[in-house]
């Protein structure tokens, strides 16, 4: 166990000294991978920002619920005190027919035409506003309503939730296809690195070799810079999300002060930076181990 | 300790370097392998520390047959012999020290302790004040001296060397025989194959001598 300890310090004390030895080639490497994995990074974050936006200052969606034009009193207070028992139900506003004529009339250059109306048009109607976000709860909310007594049609005003919610589903998907092909190239880019240090270690690793070096021996300070060099792609990742979120709070917040928003960027939580962090050192195994299994060739050697 | 039965080495193409070794080896011989270039001494090294398999026949180091041993298995074969080899197989990236560090490394020992053995070793072959320089700046008879402080870092209780004088003037390979000698008058077994046969006579306790892959 002491042993095993011993030498897997050493396997990561040597990926550190040969990422130090060659600094240029060890900064611009990170910065490629950091520039790959900030594109998904950054959407990300953009992502998590605007989902918190839809959820806090969008308005809630409604649902309008028409009585019949028989309807009397009594119907509409019936139905009013049936919306109110509703578990889903957060509010509940009564449009009378009379409200409803009288809003109409106060409109511009329709006065006269609701004027020449033998009798009232409109049907008594409520204005209900769910604690329910999920379209299908406000779709079961729908035809609960619709089975009430006298009631006529009841309206979902759910159209602009449900294209919000295939645009972020796309959004997300968008940011997850970008994700996987950019990790294919950190990978790629490891391969890469990787195979250079086994073609400029060679003597090394022919010399181990003939003195007894197993071959995890071998691979393990290269796992080391595999994985190192990942974390250092993240890092450099997380920085350039972390200055961008900076440099866009300000032109951000004044755009969302325009449209009367409330809204401050926020940069990457602890648990996303985390992850970051965790898969650019996944990544970088994975490439370090792929590369080994294609220019390690275990063979005998002399 | 070591034991050769009906050993024989054919490279692909059909060349035969080795054919039908009997030999034996007892623990602290000093044994001198004599031949021509090309009689296939250098072959006959690299069996033991299963550098090269023989086509044919046993090897046996320690009771343990290496020419049947499995790959998992020649890295602890090797970490218990000690082998300076014709090129010496230096690693010039780093320096004295770290060259005669590599095999403790390599078996995991404790850094604390492997400095202390490090030390030991470069002081036996008289480097102990050059363990900063780097290979290039050595002699050609201190690097051979490197080499030889590496095969024996690891206090292995069999020494294989192969040409460890070649190249070398007189009063050098003088010096490195010497070292074979005192490796030797403290319980190593010591193969040596050489050119330079008169050099090691005096304390050989016997000499194999190689003709086109026979022993004569």
């Amino acid at each position: 166990m002491k042993r095993w300890l011993i030498q897997h310090r050493e396997a990561a004390a040597d990926a550190l000294r040969r990422l130090a030895a060659t600094p240029l080639n060890t900064l611009l490497g990170a910065l490629v991978l950091g520039i790959a994995m900030a594109l998904p990074a950054g959407g990300e974050m953009l992502f998590a920002n605007l989902l918190g936006l839809a959820r806090n200052s969008a308005a809630t969606p409604q649902l309008s619920v028409f009585m019949t034009l028989d309807a009397g009193k009594k119907d509409a207070a019936d139905v009013e005190a049936r919306l109110r028992k509703h578990a889903l139900v957060r509010d509940v506003r009564l449009v009378s027919r009379e409200e409803a004529l009288r809003r109409l009339k106060a409109s511009e250059g329709l006065g006269d035409v609701i004027d020449s109306l033998p009798r009232n048009p409109f049907p008594d109607a409520f204005i209900v506003v769910p604690r329910a976000e999920s379209p299908e709860e406000l779709e079961s909310m729908r035809t609960d309503f619709a089975k009430f007594n006298k009631v006529e049609h009841v309206q979902l005003d759910s159209a602009w939730v449900k294209k919000l919610d295939a645009l972020l589903r796309l959004a997300r998907f968008a940011i997850a296809l970008l994700a996987v092909l950019l990790g294919v190239a950190l990978i790629a880019v490891t391969f890469n690195t990787i195979r250079l240090q086994i073609f400029t270690r060679s003597a090394e690793v022919e010399v181990s070799r003939l003195l007894g070096a197993t071959d995890s021996f071998i691979r393990r300070p290269l796992y080391y810079f595999g994985a190192l060099q990942g974390l250092a792609g993240g890092a450099v990742a997380w920085i350039l999300v972390f200055a961008a979120a900076l440099l866009l709070k300000g032109p951000v917040g004044e755009l969302a002060a325009l449209y009367g928003l409330e809204f401050s960027l926020r940069a990457l939580p602890l648990a996303e930076s985390l992850v970051l962090l965790g898969t650019a050192v996944i990544l970088g195994w994975l490439g370090a181990w792929l590369s080994l299994r294609r220019h390690l060739r275990a063979g005998e050697t002399a | 300790m070591i034991r050769f039965e009906q050993v024989s080495k054919r490279f692909p193409g059909g060349i035969a370097a080795l054919a039908d070794l009997n030999f034996t080896i007892e623990a602290g011989e000093m044994i001198v392998l004599s031949g021509r270039s090309g009689a296939g001494k250098t072959t006959l090294l690299k069996l033991i520390p299963a550098i090269e398999r023989p086509t044919h026949g046993s090897v046996t180091v320690n009771g343990q047959n290496v020419a049947a041993l499995k790959r998992a298995g020649v890295p602890f074969l090797r970490r218990k012999l000690g082998l300076v080899f014709q090129d010496q197989k230096l690693l010039f990236d780093r320096n004295v020290f770290d060259n005669v560090m590599l095999p403790l490394s390599i078996a995991g020992e404790s850094p604390r302790d492997s400095q202390r053995r490090v030390r030991a070793a470069l002081d036996k072959v008289g480097l102990l004040e050059r363990e900063k320089a780097m290979p290039v700046a050595l002699s050609g008879g201190e690097q051979q001296r490197l080499a030889i402080a590496r095969a024996v870092v690891n206090r292995p209780a069999i020494l294989i060397a192969d040409e460890p004088t070649a190249h070398l003037d007189d009063d050098y390979a003088r010096d490195i025989a010497g070292m074979f000698r005192s490796f030797n008058q403290v319980g190593v077994t010591v193969i040596v194959a050489t050119h330079h046969d008169a050099l090691f006579a005096p304390f050989m306790t016997r000499r194999l001598t190689l003709e086109q892959g026979r022993l004569t």
